[in-house]
């Protein structure tokens, strides 16, 4: 838009406009639409037709393959709220917003800590985003083997005098916290950047202001950092609540949502394609939807942006 | 200024043609061979398969031989890692190859005519090929076996001789007594395979070994399939008192399929309940381990009746022609030629397709004991896809592992109930879905 903006378009009465004049402007106002087509043809088709779909879906009783949907009205919808187990599985997500939490906590602790000159400073931010950047397929084999009785985790403890060792999978009270923890390997590198990259652009003279004052690191990270980067912490609690109740990956690639790791977008997968309830499973997507909108509504009205930016 | 228009125009026109690219792209691009509508066997056929372990070896040599047989005739293959999955919602295109194998766990018969097309009726072609009935709906083939196998379970001879037995338990007791005395040598004698699944959905195979060949009528007939004496009962009822002695694997959740053909070549493991296409792998295996091939055995499930063994013999998957494939002919030929004259089945130690083909010497202990084998009866005209709607209705996956594995944690303690209860809340929801099923 900025390019139509640019030239005067307010044209004196006394000079008529020209013809060829009035064709460059539209021109003009047509070709940032052009450069656009393409991306904003992949935004719909990929992401607004798919999600229209999945609304009229989740009123019929398709079952994903046959050529006629039956329209049933709200009766997926009435299902969803009437059958407790369906919601029981929210229960797993609060293991993965513990993880959220810790993951933030440390993301901030390290993001913190190497801000300040560290030795092998550059060696450690590399370490921590480095499972950011792996498929999780490999992951999610890889803690497989890690996870495993008498695999690399057991090994390790075995080495500190730590025999009587949970299956880390198997026992049912453990599964959920191993699946957690993996999710914070590889997800704590992506906030650690996030932070790393808002703390740096604090300028530099409010650390000399403070050092002149005689703050401790402590001061600094509290009144310095913490307030410079709320938006950006913000953020990723929002990313972090949705991110905990729609938690797929992981428990899907270990375990498949077997032994109590069932999460609700794996319930969601199961009852489309393995029970080939679609328009139930679309449903049910919905709703995970207009949760995680209600979530971040309640969290944007209880730590408003323009707050942050007028301390 | 009209030069100016002009390069303008165009570069719209660029544009949308890009934009208009883009959208034919996403849509899946479909029929990139040319079409062929004379009758004979020409051009290019694509063949979807799940084998990507023999896409670019045994597949490509009989591509080649095909291609020598027929000249002028190119296969193509495309491997797919989850076949099921994949191939179901390609079904929604057009676009799911020229051959493919019909990916029976998501395509009920009733639909097969929307997708396959006819290869010609039941009663004439079940004189040439076995398991016709199962590729059929109302009397006409849509699916021909590529090779069938026989329910059972592979062990390995040396652990099961150590622990004193011989021969194969005829009860259920017998074989729970068995597993136990192979427990004692610290052997652990059964792999249930939790974590991959699939081998444990292969365990519904057995379906039909005590009630006959009508099994399935009867269970689409029944409120409570999971009751003593029935199939269902026996099946999910064995696993759970397997896994509840203890005498499955200490942790299913880390179970490796690839892994479990080397405990059993090794004698780490002492049985597994599967196809008996798999005692080929097995045997494979064995060798790996420097063992003999007979280290392996395989033997009919504890459920003898009069002292006679019955197994289950049941199709793997079917091959089907596209019904908007451009090229019938040459995907004729191919299903043909891949049935009468690959030898594919007996490469893998399985069952032929073909009646008069011999059987494979993977079954010989089979042969030795006289095992009856059964082949399931077709299911009535009208009702083949009741028992999947009842069991998606229910959300048990019959033909799936879900709620196998469900049984297994209840049975390590890992998750609520017992097997009474467990069995009352499936028998609960298979009759509440019945009802709702047969409205």
């Amino acid at each position: 838009m900025a390019i139509t903006d640019a030239p005067p378009l307010e044209v004196g009465a006394s000079k008529p406009i020209r013809p060829g004049r009035k064709q460059r402007l539209t021109g003009r106002r047509i070709m940032p639409w052009l450069f656009l087509a393409v991306p904003l043809a992949f935004l719909f088709v990929l992401t607004y037709i798919p999600v229209a779909n999945m609304f009229w879906y989740s009123v019929t009783d398709w079952d994903g393959l046959d050529p006629e949907k039956t329209l049933v009205g709200l009766d997926n919808y009435i299902e969803i709220f009437t059958r407790p187990e369906i919601f029981r599985v929210f229960f797993v997500s609060l293991f993965y917003l513990a993880g959220a939490i810790a993951q933030l906590g440390l993301a901030l602790f390290f993001a913190a800590l190497l801000s300040f000159q560290t030795r092998f400073r550059n060696f450690f931010k590399g370490v921590i985003f480095f499972p950011y950047l792996i498929n999780g397929v490999a992951i999610g084999l890889m803690f497989l083997y890690f996870f495993r009785p008498d695999g690399t985790l057991d090994a390790v403890l075995g080495a500190f005098g730590v025999q009587e060792t949970p299956q880390w999978l198997g026992d049912p009270s453990v599964v959920n916290v191993s699946l957690a923890a993996t999710s914070v390997w590889r997800y704590m590198g992506l906030n650690f950047v996030l932070f790393l990259g808002a703390i740096q652009s604090v300028p530099a003279e409010q650390y000399e202001a403070a050092d002149l004052d005689g703050a401790s690191s402590w001061h600094k990270f509290r009144y310095i950092i913490v307030p410079s980067i709320r938006r950006i912490l913000g953020l990723s609690f929002i990313l972090a609540i949705a991110g905990a109740l729609s938690a797929f990956e992981m428990p899907y690639i270990m375990t498949g949502g077997a032994n109590g790791s069932e999460t609700f977008v794996i319930q969601t997968v199961d009852t489309a394609f393995r029970y080939s309830k679609v328009g139930l499973a679309s449903a049910m997507a919905v709703v995970l939807l207009a949760i995680v909108l209600i979530i971040t509504a309640v969290q944007r009205r209880v730590f408003p942006d323009e707050k942050a930016d007028q301390e | 200024m009209q030069h100016t228009q002009h390069i303008r125009r165009t570069a719209l026109m660029g544009a949308t043609a890009i934009a208009v690219t883009a959208a034919l792209a996403l849509s899946g691009c479909a029929g990139n061979s040319a079409a062929n509508d004379s009758g004979e066997p020409a051009g290019e056929i694509t063949v979807l398969t799940n084998r990507t372990d023999l896409v670019d070896t045994t597949f490509a040599d009989y591509a080649a031989t095909f291609e020598k047989k027929y000249p002028g005739t190119t296969v193509k293959f495309e491997a797919l890692t989850d076949y099921e999955g994949d191939t179901k919602i390609r079904l929604n295109s057009k676009d799911y190859g020229d051959v493919l194998l019909i990916p029976s766990s998501n395509v009920t018969k009733d639909k097969y005519a929307n997708y396959f097309e006819p290869l010609g009726s039941t009663d004439e072609l079940s004189k040439e090929y076995r398991f016709t009935n199962e590729g059929s709906f109302d009397g006409t083939a849509y699916g021909i076996s590529t090779f069938g196998s026989a329910m059972g379970y592979v062990f390995n001879r040396d652990v099961w001789t150590a622990a004193g037995i011989t021969s194969p338990p005829t009860t259920e007791a017998e074989y729970l007594t068995a597993l136990g005395k192979i427990k004692e040598n610290g052997v652990t004698p059964y792999y249930t395979n939790y974590k991959d699944g699939w081998p444990l959905a292969t365990i519904e195979g057995n379906l039909g070994t005590v009630q006959g060949a009508d099994v399935r009528s009867q269970m689409i007939a029944d409120d409570a399939p999971w009751t003593e004496g029935n199939d269902q009962y026996n099946i999910d009822g064995l696993l759970y008192d397997t896994v509840a002695a203890g005498y499955s694997e200490d942790d299913p959740t880390t179970t490796n399929w690839e892994e479990s053909k080397d405990l059993l070549a090794t004698g780490e493991i002492g049985s597994m309940i599967l196809g008996s296409w798999a005692v080929a792998q097995m045997q494979d295996a064995a060798e790996k381990a420097g063992e003999s091939r007979d280290l392996i055995g395989f033997w009919p499930m504890p459920w003898a009746q009069n002292s006679t063994f019955t197994s289950v013999t049941a199709s793997d998957k079917f091959l089907a022609i596209n019904k908007n494939s451009d090229n019938k002919a040459t995907a004729r030929a191919w299903v043909d030629w891949f049935t009468d004259e690959s030898g594919f089945a007996a490469s893998q130690g399985a069952i032929s397709p073909v009646i008069d083909a011999d059987a494979p010497d993977t079954l010989s202990d089979f042969t030795e004991l006289g095992v009856e084998y059964l082949e399931l009866a077709p299911d009535p005209v009208g009702k083949e896809a009741v028992i999947t709607d009842i069991a998606n209705e229910a959300e048990i996956d019959l033909f799936g592992n879900s709620y196998r594995q469900k049984i297994i944690d209840a049975a390590r303690g890992a998750g609520d109930g017992d097997k009474q209860s467990l069995f009352d809340d499936l028998n609960e929801r298979w009759a509440t879905a019945r009802a709702t099923i047969s409205e």
